[in-house]
C-alpha cells in the first residue's frame, strides 16, 4: 500500500456503476410529471368550496411510473448496512434482531387500520393491547404506573423528568433546581433537565469507571431536584454502589432518575424498583426489538415509582367492568403534568414490542440479557490482550475500550472504524462516552452467534496488528470498498445543501441576452 | 501598537485606542478543527465580563466565547457568516469575532500576556 | 428460543475463555439482594411463534377494523389508500432494520431518502427548507413555538383556538417548566378569531393550523403581515397533508415555519402512532431548526453524496444547551411517506387532493339536505363541523356505530366540559369513502335524528 492517495472506487466502468452497486439519481432527476405509479378515478366536477384558496401553479413534483420508483428505493436500500445484513456492535444502541413477527402482528387489519377517534367500544382489543404492554413493564420493572405515550427514550426522559418536575412543585419544593448528571452520561440527560428548567450539575466518574460516591454525596444538597443515571452505565458497567446512591438521594428529598438505554443487560433479572428508581423510560426499539428504522420510530414508555404515579401523563387506559377504557382528560384526583404525543402513543410500536415479550416471556428475557451480556465479556476477553479496555471486567452488555493501543501508529479510532466497514462490519460507536480517549464502544447483543463474535475479534485482532506493523494507509484511506468513500463534512455544514433544486435554466448563447428573452424562455 | 492579551478559554484580546478587538487562539481553532459557522453579537449589544458573546461550531463541536471584558459591542465581523474558514487560516488576523469598548480597563488586568498564555498552552500539551 | 443463537456448548466455551464459572458470575456487580428470581414469578414464560400469533390475532379481532365500515373519521388521522409497494419497500432489511444514518459510507440509501424526503416537504409546504422529521405534528408544533423563541429571543406563544387541542396540550406540556408563556385561545368554531392586541412586543409567533380543527380554510395572508410587523413569526399547522396538493400552501401566504401530521401518507392509521412530523421553515432560520438534516457533499473521490449536517445544535454535542432533547426522528414513517409521494407525483397528488375534496363536496351536498343537521364549514378541505341541535352529538356516533358506521369525531371528545360544544360532530370523507358509503350514512344520521 502506498501512501498516494488512490480512488480504488474508482475502477472505470462506462456507468460508474461496479457490480450489484449501482449509482442512482435523485427522484427528481427522473421521470416526467405526467407520469404516476398510482391509478386514481376522475374526480367529480363540482364548484369547488375553497373559499378561494385553490393553489396557483405546480408544485415541482416529479413523477414515475411504479415499476420505477420501485427500483430507485430498492437500489438505495443496497447502499445501506443493517442489522439483516451483518454484525453491528454500535455501544448504547442495542442493535439486535428485529424478529418479524412483529412486524405481521403490526400489521393485522385489526390494529393497523384503526382510527385513534374510533368510539372507545369499537378499540377494546387495541386497548388490551396497551394495557398487556403496561403489565409486562410493571412486571418486569417492579414500579407503579406507567406512561406509554412518550415517542422515543429522550422523549421518555422528559416524561420522567416532568413528572418529577411535577411532584416537587405539588409538595411546595420550588427551590430545588439541579439536577445531577454523571460526566459519562448521554447528551440527552442534561438537554433534558434543561428542558425541564433545571441546571445540570456534573458528577465526575472514579477511576473504576462508576460514579463517584463520595463526590456525589457531597453534591446533594437541598437544592437537588433529581440525579439522572445510566446503569449499567455508558461505559457498559454496573454501578456498584446503586443502592447507596439511590438512598442517599431519597434522604436528601431528591429523585432517581435511571436512564433505561443500557436496559438489555438487566431485562428479565433485575426489577429497577428494587435499585430505588423513581423512574425509568425504556426503549421498547432497543430493548424489546422493535426496528430502528434508519432513526425511528421508537416508544419510550416511561415507568413511575408510587411518588410520582399521580402524575403520569395523559392519556391512560384503565380496566372498566370486562372492558378498558381511555382516559383522554383529567377525572377525579389524578394530577396529570400534561400531555405528550398527539392520539394515544406509538401504538404500532407498542403491538410489536408486545409480539416479541410474549415470545420471550420471563425465562426467555432472562435469557436473552445473559446472553448480551456473555456476548459482550467474550468481546472483552478475546480483544482485551491486544486491544485496550478501559475499564476492568467484567462488564455488563458493552465492553470499553480505548485508543491507547493506537498510540503512535498514525490510525485514529475512525480510521480504525472505517477499516471496520471494508471488512464488512458496521463499526462500534466511537469517541462516546467522552470520560475515554478515543473511545470504541461495542455492543453485540444477544443475537450474535458465537461464530459471528469469532469472525469478528479475528478480524480486529489481525487490524490491531496491521496498525501497529505501519500499515497506516490501509486505515486512513478506508473505506474503498463501500457505495461512498469518506465523505466531506466540513463542506456540508459550511454551505448547507438541504434539498435539491431544479438546474438553472440552459444558458443562453447569444452574447448579452436581454432578460425579457431569459424570462420567456423559461 | 495594540497590546494583546488572553484568557484561560483561549480567546485573544487586543487593545487598541480603548477598542478591544476579540477573536480565539491558533492554539483553539487546531482543537476545533474545520469551523464551520461563526455567530457574532451585534453592534450596540452590552456585554458583562463572562457572558455569552458568540458561538463556534465545527463539524464535530460547539463552543461559546464568552466576553473576556465587558463593555459595549461597536462591530461583529459579518464577514465569518460566508467564511467562516477565516478562524482556521487567519485566526488573530481576518478571523477575529467582534469589537467592544472597555467598559472597566482594569478588567485587562486578569488576563494572561503572551508569554503567560504560551506556558498555559504548553501546559496542556 | 428462537431469538438466540448461543447454544450450551457455546455459551460454556465462551465462559471458559472468559475465565467464569457462570452466566450468573458476569452479574457479580449487582446487589445480591436485586437479584432473586423469584421476583418474576408471576409473569408468563416464552410461547411458540404460532401461540404469540393466534393470541394477537385474537386481540386484533375485538376491534372494528376502519375499512370494513363507512368511516367519516378525521380530526387529525385521515384514512387514505396507500399502494401496497410502499408497505413491501419500507419493509426490505436495509431499511428496516438500519439504525441512524452516523456511518455515511453504508448509509447513503437513507440518506439520500432522507434529501428527497426534506426535497418534498419544503417543495409541498411551499417553503425553503426542512427538516428529517419529528415524532409527528404535535410535538413538531412544540419544536416550532420553542423555535420561533429563540430566534426571537422572545417568550410569548399565541396558540389559536382552531389548533388541533393535542398539537396545543402538547406544546403547552413542552414548555410547562421554561421560561415561555403559552396562551391557548378559546375554540369558536362559529365565530372569527378575535387576536386583536393579543400579539405584542413579547409574542414570539402565534400558531394557527389550516385548514383549522373545525375543517375550516383561511386564508392567513394578513395574519402573517400582522405577525411580521409586530416582530413576531408566524407558524401554521398542517394535520391533513393531502390537502396541500389543491390549496394555497402556507409558505405562500407568508408563514415562517410549517408543522404537518404526515402519516396519512404512506401508513395505515395504526390508532393514530407513529406518525411523521413534517417541518419546514425559511433558509435562513435553519440553524435554529431542530432535528436531523441530511445535506449533500462530495466523497474522496469527488462523487455526490450525502451526510447527516449541523450536527452541533443536537444533544450530543450541545447537551443542556442543544435546540431540543429529542434525538430519535422517525425514519421509516418519513420512508413511507416518500415513497408514496414519489409514486403519486405532481399528477397524482393533486388528482388525489382533487379527489378527496370532491368526495367532501358530494358529502356535504348530501348532508345539506338532512332534517335536523347543519353544516358550518364554509370553505373546507375534506373534513366539515356539522351540528345537530338538540341532540348530543357522541351520543349520536354511537348510536351509528351499533349500526356499523363510524360516523365522525363529536367535538365532545375534545372538549368534555363545553357543553356549547356537545351538539358539534366532525365529519371527514377521502377517496376510500365509496358512493355506498356516503348512503349510508346520509340514511342512518336521518333516520337518528327524526
Amino acid at each position: 500500500m502506498t501512501g498516494a492517495h488512490t480512488p480504488a472506487s474508482a475502477a472505470a466502468t462506462i456507468t460508474g456503476n461496479r457490480g450489484l452497486r449501482i449509482e442512482e439519481p435523485l427522484i427528481f432527476e427522473q421521470g416526467d410529471p405526467a407520469k404516476s405509479g398510482v391509478d386514481l378515478p376522475r374526480p367529480d366536477d363540482r364548484p369547488d368550496r375553497l373559499g378561494g384558496l385553490a393553489r396557483q401553479g405546480p408544485i415541482g413534483l416529479p413523477g414515475l411510473s411504479e415499476p420505477e420508483v420501485v427500483r430507485h428505493y430498492t437500489r438505495l436500500s443496497q447502499k445501506n448496512y443493517a442489522i439483516d445484513s451483518g454484525f453491528y456492535p454500535l455501544g448504547s444502541c442495542t442493535m439486535k434482531h428485529n424478529p418479524r413477527l412483529n412486524e405481521r402482528m403490526a400489521r393485522l387489519p385489526g390494529f393497523a387500520d384503526l382510527h385513534p377517534f374510533q368510539p372507545v367500544s369499537t378499540v377494546q382489543g387495541a386497548l388490551a393491547v396497551m394495557e398487556a404492554l403496561s403489565a409486562w413493564l410493571l412486571g418486569l420493572t417492579g414500579m407503579e404506573a406507567v406512561a406509554l405515550s412518550p415517542a422515543a427514550g429522550a422523549h421518555g426522559e422528559l416524561c420522567g423528568m416532568q413528572a418529577i418536575r411535577a411532584a416537587l412543585d405539588a409538595r411546595g419544593d420550588e427551590h430545588r433546581r439541579v439536577v445531577l448528571v454523571p460526566d459519562s452520561a448521554h447528551g440527552t440527560n442534561p438537554a433534558t433537565a434543561a428542558q425541564c428548567g433545571f441546571k445540570v450539575r456534573g458528577i465526575p466518574g472514579d477511576d473504576r469507571g462508576r460514579v463517584d460516591l463520595a463526590a456525589f454525596k457531597a453534591a446533594l444538597d437541598d437544592s437537588v431536584a433529581a440525579v439522572m443515571i445510566t446503569n449499567p452505565n455508558t461505559c457498559g458497567l454496573f454501578e456498584t454502589d446503586i443502592l447507596a446512591l439511590s438512598r442517599a438521594a431519597h434522604e436528601a428529598g431528591a429523585f432517581v432518575y435511571m436512564d433505561g438505554a443500557n436496559y438489555n443487560a438487566i431485562v428479565g433479572r433485575v426489577r429497577i424498583a428494587d435499585l430505588g428508581a423513581d423512574a425509568m423510560h425504556i426503549n421498547v426499539h432497543k430493548t424489546f426489538s422493535t426496528p430502528h428504522g434508519g432513526g425511528g420510530p421508537g416508544a419510550g414508555p416511561t415507568v413511575l415509582s408510587a411518588a410520582l404515579a399521580p402524575f403520569a401523563p395523559l392519556p391512560h387506559v384503565v380496566r372498566d367492568g370486562e372492558g378498558w377504557r381511555l382516559i383522554e382528560h383529567v377525572e377525579g384526583d389524578m394530577r396529570p403534568f400534561g400531555r405528550m404525543k398527539g392520539f394515544h402513543g406509538q401504538f404500532g410500536v407498542f403491538v410489536r414490542g408486545l409480539a416479541y415479550i410474549m415470545s420471550m416471556g420471563k425465562d426467555g428475557l432472562r435469557a436473552a440479557s445473559g446472553d448480551a451480556v456473555l456476548n459482550a465479556n467474550y468481546l472483552l476477553a478475546r480483544l482485551g490482550a491486544s486491544l485496550t479496555p478501559s475499564f476492568e471486567g467484567p462488564c455488563m452488555h458493552e465492553a470499553l475500550f480505548d485508543d491507547r493501543f493506537l498510540k503512535g501508529t498514525g490510525v485514529s479510532t475512525l480510521d480504525f472504524a472505517k477499516a471496520l466497514i471494508d471488512e464488512g462490519f458496521h463499526p462500534m460507536t466511537m469517541y462516546f462516552p467522552l470520560v475515554v480517549h478515543g473511545a470504541m464502544l461495542m455492543e453485540p447483543t444477544e443475537t450474535e452467534s458465537k461464530a459471528s463474535l469469532d469472525v469478528f475479534c479475528d478480524t480486529v485482532l489481525a487490524l490491531a496488528e496491521k496498525a501497529r506493523a505501519g500499515e497506516t494507509a490501509l486505515f486512513t484511506e478506508a473505506p474503498r470498498h463501500t457505495p461512498r468513500r469518506r465523505l466531506d463534512e466540513t463542506r456540508a455544514a459550511r454551505h448547507p445543501v438541504l434539498r435539491w433544486e431544479p438546474p438553472a435554466p440552459a444558458p443562453v448563447h447569444a452574447p448579452a441576452p436581454a432578460p425579457r428573452r431569459v424570462a420567456a424562455q423559461s | 501598537m495594540s497590546t494583546l492579551y488572553f484568557t484561560e478559554d483561549h480567546e485573544w484580546v487586543a487593545v487598541e485606542d480603548g477598542i478591544a478587538t476579540v477573536g480565539i487562539t491558533d492554539y483553539a481553532q487546531k482543537q476545533l478543527g474545520d469551523i464551520v459557522f461563526v455567530e457574532v453579537p451585534e453592534a450596540g449589544r452590552a456585554l458583562a465580563k463572562g457572558d455569552e458573546a458568540a458561538v463556534v461550531e465545527s463539524v464535530k463541536a460547539a463552543s461559546e466565547v464568552y466576553a473576556p471584558v465587558g463593555g459595549t459591542v461597536t462591530e461583529g465581523n459579518g464577514a465569518l457568516a460566508d467564511a467562516p474558514a477565516a478562524v482556521n487560516t487567519d485566526p488573530l488576523g481576518d478571523g477575529w469575532f467582534f469589537r467592544l469598548t472597555l467598559a472597566d480597563p482594569s478588567e485587562l488586568d486578569d488576563l494572561m500576556d503572551q508569554d503567560a498564555y504560551n506556558a498555559h498552552v504548553a501546559g496542556l500539551e | 428460543m428462537r431469538y438466540l443463537p448461543l447454544t450450551d456448548s457455546d455459551r460454556r466455551a465462551m465462559l471458559a475463555g472468559i475465565g467464569a464459572a457462570s452466566v450468573d458470575d458476569l452479574f457479580g456487580d449487582v446487589p445480591a439482594q436485586a437479584l432473586d428470581a423469584a421476583r418474576f414469578d408471576d409473569l408468563p414464560n416464552h410461547e411458540t411463534e404460532m401461540a404469540v400469533e393466534r393470541r394477537l390475532s385474537a386481540l386484533a379481532a375485538r376491534n372494528v377494523a376502519a375499512g370494513s365500515v363507512p368511516c367519516f373519521l378525521g380530526a387529525g388521522a385521515y384514512r387514505h389508500h396507500v399502494p401496497a409497494a410502499v408497505d413491501h419497500l419500507i419493509q426490505r432489511g436495509e431499511f428496516l432494520t438500519a439504525y441512524t444514518p452516523y456511518q455515511p459510507e453504508v448509509s447513503q440509501g437513507t440518506l439520500q431518502y432522507l434529501y428527497e424526503f426534506q426535497t418534498q416537504v419544503a417543495l409541498i409546504t411551499g417553503m425553503e427548507v426542512a427538516n428529517a422529521s419529528m415524532y409527528d405534528a404535535a410535538t413538531g408544533v412544540a419544536e416550532a413555538a420553542a423555535m420561533a423563541c429563540r430566534i426571537t429571543r422572545r417568550k410569548h406563544v399565541l396558540l389559536s383556538g382552531g389548533l388541533h387541542p393535542h398539537y396545543g396540550a402538547v406544546t403547552e406540556t413542552f414548555l410547562r417548566y421554561t421560561d415561555i408563556t403559552v396562551e391557548r385561545l378559546a375554540p369558536d368554531p362559529m365565530g372569527i378569531e378575535d387576536r386583536v392586541g393579543r400579539v405584542t412586543g413579547n409574542t414570539a409567533c402565534v400558531i394557527v393550523q389550516n385548514p383549522d380543527v373545525f375543517g375550516r380554510l383561511a386564508d392567513l395572508t394578513a395574519l402573517a403581515q400582522e405577525c411580521h410587523a409586530a416582530g413576531a413569526l408566524l407558524v401554521v399547522a398542517v394535520a391533513e397533508p393531502v390537502s396541500l396538493g389543491l390549496i394555497t400552501p402556507p409558505g405562500a401566504m407568508g408563514a415562517d415555519i410549517v408543522v404537518a401530521e404526515g402519516h396519512a401518507i404512506g401508513s395505515p392509521l395504526t390508532f393514530g402512532g407513529p406518525g411523521v412530523g413534517l417541518f419546514a421553515t425559511r433558509q435562513k432560520f435553519v440553524r435554529h431548526m431542530p432535528g436531523r438534516l441530511s445535506g449533500e457533499t462530495v466523497d474522496e473521490d469527488g462523487r455526490r453524496g450525502w451526510v447527516l449536517t449541523l450536527s452541533t445544535r443536537e444533544q450530543h454535542i450541545r447537551r443542556e444547551k442543544a435546540t431540543s432533547n429529542i434525538c430519535t426522528n422517525s425514519g421509516l414513517i418519513a420512508l413511507a411517506w416518500t415513497i408514496h409521494m414519489s409514486l403519486l407525483g405532481e399528477a397524482g397528488f393533486t388528482r388525489l387532493a382533487r379527489l378527496n375534496h370532491q368526495k367532501a363536496v358530494a358529502l356535504v351536498e348530501r348532508l345539506e339536505r338532512v332534517p335536523g343537521l347543519t353544516v358550518v364549514t364554509p370553505a373546507f378541505f375534506n373534513e366539515v363541523l356539522v351540528r345537530l341541535p338538540g341532540h348530543d352529538a357522541a351520543g349520536v356516533v354511537d348510536r351509528l356505530a351499533e349500526r356499523g358506521i363510524l360516523a365522525g369525531v363529536p367535538l365532545s371528545r375534545f372538549w368534555p366540559t363545553w357543553p356549547e360544544l356537545a351538539d358539534g360532530l366532525l365529519i371527514c370523507a377521502t377517496e376510500t369513502n365509496t358512493d355506498d358509503d356516503v348512503a349510508a350514512l346520509v340514511a342512518a344520521l336521518t333516520e337518528v335524528l327524526r
